[in-house]
């Protein structure tokens, strides 16, 4: 019934007022992913044919160049063929309230230059897209 | 910080973990690896979810996607299909009991609907040994506000305007008790957390203090200034490994980060926390009891008053308050009063942890807001009850509590209208029960609780619960008399008046809320001998009847005592001079393996006297 104490060691590593903001500053990334929401959201198509045409190599560009970026609202998701597989790898970039765009023929060095023009500076890509909207779906 | 495309957040709270979560978690991160997909997918362990019944599960963010019930074997599969080609896989998903389709989607689940979550709003959305995450999710910024920005009466002023009440049980008004210790001359002053959750079925404070350890301990600090402490305690049962680990894992990294210590976020201020074990008694929740225990001393009660505001720990003014409390303060400093007002009802403010156990098909941990019906919590969010059965009852606050039958159903939860009722708040556990529940039963097992958790000091309690429980227990085995029911309202009375401290006080409940909804059970038991529920040993009697039984030999083979005769595709025979009643015939009669067809195969018949 009574009680045992126990009192644990410690470092030093003091924070003041303002890194509490810094810290969160830095840590948006997660806040993002956990609470799904974002400013957009770039889908990578990694179906079969995606993969097999370099999608992994389009994630992986993409992931390092939106932390190099800085950007920390975007969300970065995969999903299966888009149906054009010749034109792979492909990418769909959305932002909100804006129409999604499609990417296609994708390079590591072209999803870069997409998210410099277009994720960060909202202007489309218009030489690697391939259509603005999306399908009709009946 | 490294960009992710994907979270796999891994529940790592009790139940969970008790269901190999870390497992899941180990083969997560080995399959993430083996598809090579470490560096766009991160694998993390958060606190408890609350659906404990379908653990161990899986969210994966930022789609939403709610996986339950994993086991390792599912992890390659779910690696594959999920992760690399994109396509969800349903048959991990959560299926609810009526329907066929799963639910994909954590947001669309009815178990997680209609919460609303304040307190637990960092459950199962961050790792709960990363202070680096807790401070993401705006953590410590209520602490830097209170320390930079407000006066110690602003903070007292701004809790009272809340309407925050102890979500300990007793739902004593929090700035209130505050504001007496503030105006206490004497110093030094402490602060305490009351982590000694010992209701059967009652977890709100563990996966609390799992689940997001920073938030007690910036409530804590919030309440230091508000008083004018440099020291606190926070006190959890041995009984609680994991709830210690990561506590102190968040003490040594507040510490680490100026958060906690001297000096606070450099403001000057001073608050240090100490962790104290506690050896798991019922009666250390006391605030009294408990504070004897941190000073050394066996937990027992003392008279109040003076309460421990004004003379506590080491006789100087200390407020002790339930993890749950002071989890809520950050939220109610950072949002203010008038949005935490803002919920709930007229008298009871904001939302309220219940732990929902016992028989009900979602069994889980849930944050609602004050005002919730009954019904809104057993049927819409917990889902109704397991095997088609009919509701009976529920009882609610631990063995302080009481059991409410289903006419009280549409009841709004608050401190006063569960009082009103019989029971209490009491910390939030909420056990259903079904109709094969016996109510007396349930009057035994809370009242030998009581009898063996009372620590004696006062008369009325220490026999009074021993008195009742062998009156009931007389009653369960046929041997109750007419009169047992007005002499267990009178003990029932004398204890409840006479007792010093919380739990004595309270000891009646559980047999006059019985006696009050279930009167004509009692009488049963007592005047006919039977056991309407079928489960007062003493007065049932299992019986083969003879026109269901196939004679397929399953009862006998279970049968621990030889106490079934009978050849293949004859009709069985209980030996009844053999039989212990332990049910397994019952159990494992699968006639026609369907569960429906099983009950009149064997079944519990009334002893005929």
């Amino acid at each position: 019934m009574t009680g045992k104490k126990r009192t644990p060691k410690v470092k030093q590593k003091k924070l003041k007022i303002q890194d509490l903001a810094k810290i969160r500053d830095k840590a948006r990334a997660i806040m993002t992913i956990r609470d799904g929401e974002g400013r957009g959201r770039v889908t990578v198509h990694m179906g079969t044919c995606g993969i097999a045409a370099g999608a992994r190599e389009i994630m992986d560009a993409l992931l390092d160049q939106l932390s190099k970026s800085r950007v920390k609202d975007m969300i970065v998701t995969t999903s299966g063929c888009a149906g054009f597989c010749r034109r792979e790898p492909m990418a769909t970039v959305e932002l909100k309230g804006q129409p999604p765009v499609k990417y296609i023929d994708l390079t590591p060095a072209k999803i870069r230059k997409i998210v410099e023009k277009h994720v960060l500076g909202g202007h489309i890509v218009a030489e690697f897209a391939l259509a603005i909207g999306s399908e009709t779906i009946y | 910080m490294k960009k992710y495309r994907t979270h796999l957040l891994v529940c790592a709270g009790t139940g969970c973990v008790s269901c190999n979560s870390f497992k899941i978690k180990e083969a997560l991160e080995q399959e993430v690896q083996k598809r090579n997909l470490q560096n766009e997918v991160l694998v993390i362990a958060t606190g408890c979810n609350g659906f404990c019944e379908r653990g161990p599960i899986l969210l994966v963010q930022p789609e939403g996607i709610f996986y339950q019930q994993l086991k390792v074997e599912d992890v390659p599969r779910l690696v594959e299909e999920h992760l690399l080609k994109g396509r969800p896989v349903k048959k991990l998903m959560y299926i609810p009991p009526s329907e066929k389709e799963p639910i994909p989607k954590m947001k669309d689940i009815e178990f997680f609907k209609h919460q609303r979550l304040i307190v637990l709003r960092n459950r199962g959305r961050i790792d709960p040994e990363k202070v680096e995450e807790y401070i993401a999710f705006d953590g410590y910024e209520a602490m830097a506000k209170a320390l930079t920005k407000m006066t110690p009466e602003e903070i007292i002023s701004e809790i009272s305007a809340s309407g925050l009440r102890g979500r300990g049980g007793a739902g004593f008004p929090t700035g209130k008790k505050w504001d007496v210790c503030r105006k206490e001359k004497k110093t030094p002053k402490y602060l305490i957390c009351n982590g000694d959750e010992g209701d059967p079925g009652a977890f709100m404070d563990r996966s609390l203090l799992e689940a997001d350890p920073h938030a007690v301990l910036e409530g804590m600090v919030i309440g230091a200034k508000a008083i004018g402490a440099e020291k606190g305690f926070i006190y959890i049962r041995h009984e609680y490994p994991l709830a210690l680990q990561r506590m102190e894992i968040a003490i040594l990294q507040a510490k680490e980060y100026g958060l906690l210590g001297k000096n606070i976020l450099d403001t000057g201020f001073n608050f240090d926390i100490e962790v104290v074990q506690g050896a798991g008694a019922f009666v250390s929740g006391e605030e009294t009891a408990l504070i004897a225990s941190v000073e050394g001393r066996i937990a027992t009660p003392r008279q109040r008053p003076p309460y421990p505001a004004q003379k506590g720990y080491m006789g100087m003014p200390t407020v002790i308050n339930n993890v749950e409390t002071w989890g809520t303060v950050p939220n109610i400093i950072r949002r203010g009063a008038a949005w935490f007002a803002g919920l709930g009802t007229e008298t009871s403010k904001g939302t309220k942890i219940f732990s929902l156990v016992g028989k009900i098909n979602n069994t889980g941990l849930v944050e609602v807001p004050m005002g919730i019906t009954l019904r809104d919590i057993v049927y819409g969010i917990g889902g109704g009850i397991p095997d088609g059965r009919k509701f009976k009852a529920v009882q609610i606050g631990g063995p302080s509590g009481g059991c409410l039958p289903s006419s009280k159903l549409d009841l709004p939860i608050d401190y006063e209208s569960l009082t009103a009722a019989g029971s209490m708040m009491g910390s939030g556990g909420m056990i259903v029960m079904d109709e094969k529940t016996c109510m007396v039963d349930i009057a035994k097992y809370f009242l030998n609780f009581l009898r063996d958790e009372s620590c004696g000091k006062c008369v009325s309690c220490r026999e009074g619960t021993q008195r009742m429980w062998e009156i009931v227990k007389r009653i369960t085995e046929g041997k109750g008399k007419q009169s047992d029911l007005a002499l267990l309202e009178e003990l029932a009375t004398a204890t409840m008046d006479a007792s010093m401290c919380g739990l004595g006080q309270t000891a009646a409940n559980p047999v006059l809320s019985t006696l009050r909804y279930f009167k004509r059970e009692f009488e049963i038991h007592i005047k006919e001998k039977r056991c309407p529920a079928g489960v007062c040993l003493a007065l049932i009697q299992y019986e083969v009847i003879p026109d269901r039984c196939t004679g397929c030999l399953a009862c006998k083979t279970s049968c621990p005592q030889d106490a079934i005769r009978g050849t293949l595709k004859d009709v069985h025979l209980i030996d009844q001079e053999k039989c212990i009643k332990c049910g397994a015939c019952y159990e494992a009669c699968k006639f026609e393996a369907i569960e429906t067809e099983r009950d009149p195969a064997i079944r519990i018949v009334e002893r005929a006297r």
